[in-house]
């Protein structure tokens, strides 16, 4: 993914040969060849106000998500309004009201709630083990790595979504339909596994035969302690960059999921079932589905923009997957 | 070569294997076993015991295994619970219009991507390419049920009107595929919504992807002496610049066909297109496993065998990697 967003000419010609640090490319680039393009890829930048407004969203809808119930503002979302069945947006219904007169506004919220935990706990699953697994498998090679690296490669071979609906269809009992908030995070958090265990795989790798790796060796420091002291330490904060990515790709498959109304049940709101639920009266009150779309579209731009930036912050090298 | 070959075929059929093993698991690990599954919790004792016998469900579960593969093999992947006809004329309905959704996305997605991809690489940091690389970056964030659902509103809904002003049309079906065979003008129409759905996101891949080769290609000595040849730029950029920038966009575009088919899943049941991921969310929905076992099965291994032939084709096209793993 990285490959093409790089942002320079020459970081990406010099991809293959990736065991390199930040600090050898600027050395082995001469002046004459320091073109302006490189520059700026190179030195490190601020932020930039784009990543504090996305941080800002997330915090703020984070924030209302998890405050929802004791925030005087944020209404009950099941409450229902008769005198304001499908208006628009007004003082006493911010975002409007939908079908039954209940407030768009709480039911975003409340979806929120389920959206960002389904996101961040299946991030965390799949960071659990595909991480180790990655870690593992970039740090002592040979016949495991090949043996893990093809099975993830074959978890990859499916199609996504594909997966997602078999696993959270044969997850759940056979009498309820659609998933429980648990069959979904759990089946969501296996799809992650195999993208993140290789991605942890290609930064392991790059750091799992620098100098202070042998030099720990050298010392007889045990495998569980190289990984843990030496390794790990470094592996985690690109780690962390990229499980802003992963929890935007998570939230997008949850509400696909639950759009086709295959994921958390209709009662409880989620973005996907809010946004399926609007569209049966998207000519009569388009606000019911593009209210959520607009939320769930910004809150996925945030992830992106704060996750890029910090992962291009990070500079992994992709061409390592 | 010929080595090389043999050795990525026997891979990709032991993928396969693995694929359609999973698959069959899927079904058959199912609490209560495909009776349950097929009957309903309610069923009494002996409707089970004949549904058993019937289905011999009573073997072990590798030679269960071996015989669904050997049917399958030969077409027929058993009957649909609820529709009661053969699953394998169903897909055989389905496929064609699945297939034509994803060949004209994908065509829709490259014939755009391709010269915008180009105009930003050859004026890099201009304003053409600052708004296309946020447009893309925008692209990418937008999910498709999204998109399908604002494409619907503003071109076949009629939009919103704004200050007395109509904005949108409603030009194109909501849902549907009209078969070329009854109108060929209707049926262009109602495959333009999906399509352009699915390619969107493609869009923003490919034009990225084929901007950062691009501006690469563009500063090779070689297109600095076409210039003082004083060749147009315009043939510059699509006789000598393309194609040595392609290879990547050619990988990429050939493995999204694979993604393209799983993808569509949700497009097709938001239009109603009568596709493969159509059926698989239908027979969801009915509980019909046997039939989401075959939908997904086909749908996996045309993916599989996609990554394969790209992956093949991309080592015929450029050698040095051969013996590398491609990284996309």
């Amino acid at each position: 993914m990285s490959e093409l967003q790089s942002e320079s000419v020459t970081t990406r010609r010099e991809a293959p040969e990736t065991r390199e640090t930040r600090e050898e490319t600027v050395a082995a680039l001469s002046g004459d060849v320091l073109d302006a393009a490189v520059i700026p890829a190179i030195r490190r930048r601020g932020l930039g106000i784009g990543f504090w407004l996305a941080v800002g969203w997330l915090a703020v809808l984070v924030g209302l998500a998890v405050l929802a119930p004791v925030l005087p503002f944020v209404q009950d979302p099941a409450t229902l309004d008769p005198f304001a069945l499908r208006e628009g947006p007004t003082a006493d219904h911010w975002l409007g009201a939908d079908d039954g007169g209940r407030d768009v506004f709480a039911r975003i919220i409340y979806g929120g709630r389920v959206s960002l935990f389904i996101g961040v706990a299946s991030v965390t699953i799949g960071m659990t083990i595909g991480g180790f697994l990655g870690l593992t498998a970039g740090y002592f090679r040979g016949r495991y790595e090949r043996v893990v690296m093809s099975a993830m490669d074959t978890l990859l071979a499916f199609p996504a979504l594909v997966l997602a609906l078999a696993l959270v269809t044969f997850l759940s009992d056979p009498g309820e339909q659609g998933g429980s908030i648990t069959t979904v995070t759990l089946a969501l958090g296996i799809l992650a596994i195999p993208a993140l265990a290789r991605i942890t795989r290609a930064s392991t790798l790059t750091f799992a035969e620098r100098e202070f790796v042998t030099a720990a060796r050298s010392l007889g420091a045990s495998h569980r302690r190289i990984l843990t002291r030496e390794i790990l330490p470094n592996v985690v904060p690109p780690m962390l960059s990229f499980s802003l990515l992963a929890v935007a790709v998570v939230i997008v498959a949850e509400g696909a999921l639950s759009f086709l109304g295959l994921s958390v049940q209709a009662p409880q709101p989620t973005w996907g079932n809010l946004i399926a639920q609007g569209r049966p009266v998207l000519r009569e009150a388009p606000h019911i589905a593009l209210m959520p779309c607009a939320v769930m579209f910004v809150t996925l731009l945030s992830l992106n923009f704060a996750g890029d930036t910090l992962r291009r912050r990070f500079d992994v090298r992709e061409g390592l997957l | 070569m010929r080595r090389y070959l043999l050795q990525r075929l026997a891979q990709l059929v032991a993928v396969l294997l693995v694929v359609s093993f999973l698959t069959f698991l899927l079904t058959n690990l199912l609490p209560g076993g495909p009776e349950n599954a097929i009957l309903g919790p309610n069923a009494t004792p002996e409707a089970v015991a004949e549904l058993r016998a019937e289905l011999r469900l009573d073997d072990p579960l590798p030679v269960r295994y071996v015989r669904w593969l050997g049917d399958v093999v030969q077409g027929d992947f058993g009957e649909s619970y609820t529709q009661r006809v053969p699953i394998s004329e169903l897909l055989a309905d389905r496929l064609p219009r699945s297939l034509e959704l994803m060949v004209v996305a994908q065509f829709l997605a490259l014939a755009v991507a391709i010269p915008l991809g180009i105009a930003s690489a050859y004026r890099a940091g201009g304003w053409l390419d600052r708004w296309a690389n946020m447009t893309a970056f925008g692209l990418l964030a937008l999910p498709n049920f999204i998109l399908a659902v604002l494409l619907v509103f503003f071109l076949s809904l009629g939009g919103v009107v704004v200050f007395g002003r109509q904005v949108g049309v409603d030009f194109f079906p909501a849902t549907g595929l009209v078969p070329w065979s009854v109108d060929a003008v209707a049926h262009v129409k109602s495959l333009f919504l999906p399509a352009l759905a699915l390619a969107a996101g493609q869009i923003a891949v490919y034009m990225r992807l084929l901007r950062t080769d691009m501006v690469a290609t563009l500063q090779e000595d070689y297109i600095g002496t076409a210039r003082a040849k004083g060749i147009p730029t315009r043939r510059i950029l699509f006789r000598h610049a393309l194609k040595p920038s392609s290879f990547s966009l050619l990988t990429v575009a050939g493995i999204n066909v694979g993604a393209l088919i799983g993808g569509a899943v949700i497009i097709e049941s938001i239009f109603v297109f009568g596709g493969i991921g159509d059926l698989i969310v239908r027979s969801i929905y009915t509980r019909d496993y046997l039939t989401i076992q075959a939908g997904v099965l086909v749908v996996a291994a045309g993916f599989v065998i996609v990554n394969f032939l790209v992956d093949l084709l991309y080592s015929v096209l450029d050698p040095r990697i051969r013996h590398v793993r491609a990284a996309v």
